[in-house]
């Protein structure tokens, strides 16, 4: 299931200004990749040029190459509402659908698509799921009452457990902790954790301690000032860039020296 | 000894902090202030009451005398002079009907209109869209009522009567309405979960058929009831492009079409009649009675979408709680 994505030369856009420049890396299959950096350095853009939700936003475009598995996401005859299906994405704040209940919201990748989906399948599809996502023990008698009923952690695991419910390839998650107490920061790097043996995760984050705890590899990001286009400084295993990064700014940020 | 000296000016101190906080401290024009204010706001809420109440106790005090069964469910087919006979069927029939065909024809106008705005429409189109939109929200009635007659006196001739031209001239009046409140619940969608069912790979069309209209929905609703509401009373264009009739019309596309403020205002014109000395089946003030009793019914009916309207908004509202 999980992909491997490759990103060479890409360039990133808001109109006329470049908001991440030049950006190369390889993300592995089945690993947990970790994106660092100062805030307004262009992590979350990035994050988002992997399932192409970044061009929901009027004038924003990206330029280079984003291959996975073989196939060139930005290609011309590329459906980006089919790259998403592929690339799922957990958000910063959780955001079920408030009309929908949690099997709704659960189901709501299928049912969204008008696809038609026996009653049984959907049982199975959302019990598998919510257990996918550790929520299952804790709502399983509720199943038919409002996902905006959850606790802010609940309701974050629900999103997760949306997201892979379409079964996507990849999970990229953009800050999917900083809403939440430590104890349901505590419950989603946990399914990471699991996630990890099914899915291709990159995971933005604030918190280095988090970075250091749940991913394989790290790529840190930076920028040189306003104005200025944000950059990947350099990209490693977790270990490495928190024991002996090659990059000084890495250091500097890692060790809390920064600006 | 440095107890004993810090323990005798706590209370000063306390004292101070007292003044500040209780009031002695605080600028005694403020307090008038406030008190002058809520006078003021007070009385004004009175004031803005008064028409309001006034307005309802006397159609309802005046409206009661004829406002039955009767009165409700026969025509003016055959009456005349001060005959104690006659009701308003015809006229709530024709203005529900009239009513009906404005809001087929203006909602779907009107929240495709709003669905371009708030989901497609950049650059200048669309502010020329919301610009007109506004300026139409400023045409006088009976400007609406002459810009419906003109148009059906293209294909039918002048002196053109209809239900449906009526409708026309309501929807004009109604889509600004409709576009503007429809827009103002679609943008209240966040934009969260327009993101969020993008990331799960649905199309844009479906993002805004199932996830921003159906959270919308109930404002939606609320906001085409009033825009109903809001033109359900109009006369001025009735009188010109529907016309007056005394007997049942339940077809908009033929011949003229009796509405409630068309029929109040024709009673009241009609006024007092002259009753014949002696004569026992005549009323004189027959035609301001029917006047009063048609609009307590056009006010039952409006105070009826309203009430509906907030059952629809009840019913789609996004239920919250564990």
């Amino acid at each position: 299931m999980a992909k491997r994505i490759d990103v060479s030369d890409l360039n990133i856009y808001y109109g006329s200004f470049l908001a991440v420049a030049d950006v190369s890396m390889t993300i592995e299959p089945r690993t947990v990749t970790a994106l660092i950096g100062p805030s307004g350095c262009g992590k979350s853009t990035f994050l988002r040029t992997l399932n192409r939700m970044h061009e929901v936003i009027p004038g924003a475009r990206a330029e280079g190459k984003v291959v996975m598995d073989g196939v060139d996401m930005y290609g011309s005859d590329v459906d980006p509402v089919a790259v998403r299906r592929h690339v799922g994405m957990v958000f910063q704040r959780p955001n079920p659908f408030p009309t929908m209940s949690i099997a709704e919201n659960v189901l709501a990748g299928v049912r969204l698509n008008n696809k038609r989906i026996s009653k049984g399948d959907a049982q199975d599809l959302v019990e598998q799921s919510l257990q996918g996502a550790n929520l299952w023990n804790e709502v399983k008698d509720r199943l038919d009452r409002p996902g905006s009923g959850l606790s802010g952690g609940q309701q974050q695991r629900l999103c997760i457990a949306r997201a892979i419910a379409v079964k996507p390839q990849v999970l990229l998650m953009d800050e999917p902790c900083s809403a939440l107490d430590p104890i349901s920061t505590l419950a989603i790097e946990d399914l990471i954790a699991e996630l990890k043996d099914d899915y291709t995760i990159v995971i933005v984050t604030h918190n280095m301690q988090q970075a250091a705890r749940v991913s394989d590899r790290t790529g840190f990001f930076n920028i040189a000032g306003t104005g200025k286009p944000g950059r990947l400084i350099e990209i490693d295993d977790t270990s490495t860039i928190f024991s002996s990064p090659h990059e000084q700014a890495t250091e500097d940020y890692i060790s809390g020296r920064f600006g | 000894m440095a107890t004993v000296q810090s323990a005798p000016t706590r209370p000063a101190a306390d004292d101070e902090l007292r003044r500040q906080l209780t009031g002695a401290g605080l600028e005694p024009s403020r307090k008038r202030a406030d008190r002058l204010m809520t006078v003021v706001v007070t009385l004004a809420f009175a004031v803005a009451l008064v028409p309001l109440v006034s307005v309802s106790w006397t159609v309802i005090s005046r409206g009661l005398e004829r406002f039955d069964l009767y009165f409700l469910t026969v025509s003016m087919r055959g009456v005349f002079g001060g005959m104690d006979a006659g009701g308003i069927y015809h006229a709530i029939l024709g203005t529900l009907l009239i009513t009906l065909f404005a809001a087929l024809i203006s909602v779907p106008i009107g929240l495709l209109c709003a669905i371009y705005l708030v989901e497609y429409g950049r650059g200048r189109l669309a502010k020329s869209v919301t610009f007109f939109v506004d300026v139409m929200t400023g045409i006088p009635s009976i400007v609406a009522g002459l810009f419906a007659y003109a148009l059906f006196a293209l294909f039918f001739g002048p002196g053109v009567r209809l239900g449906i031209a009526g409708s026309v001239a309501l929807s004009v009046l109604m889509i600004p309405v409709v576009v503007r409140s429809c827009e103002e619940m679609l943008r209240l969608v966040p934009n969260e979960l327009r993101e969020a069912s993008y990331a799960l790979g649905v199309p844009k069309y479906l993002t805004i058929l199932k996830v921003v209209l159906r959270t919308a929905i109930a404002g939606i609703a609320t906001g085409v009831m009033l825009a109903i509401a809001r033109v359900i009373g109009e006369t001025a264009p009735l009188l010109i492009v529907a016309g007056t009739v005394d007997s049942i019309n339940t077809n908009v596309f033929d011949g003229r079409m009796m509405t409630l403020p068309v029929y109040i205002f024709g009673q009241y014109r009609q006024g007092n009649v002259s009753c014949v000395a002696g004569a026992t089946d005549c009323i004189p003030t027959i035609n301001f009675d029917r006047a009063w009793a048609a609009a307590l019914t056009l006010i039952l009916i409006v105070m009826a979408l309203n009430l509906i309207a907030r059952l629809i908004a009840r019913f789609f509202a996004p239920k919250a709680g564990r």
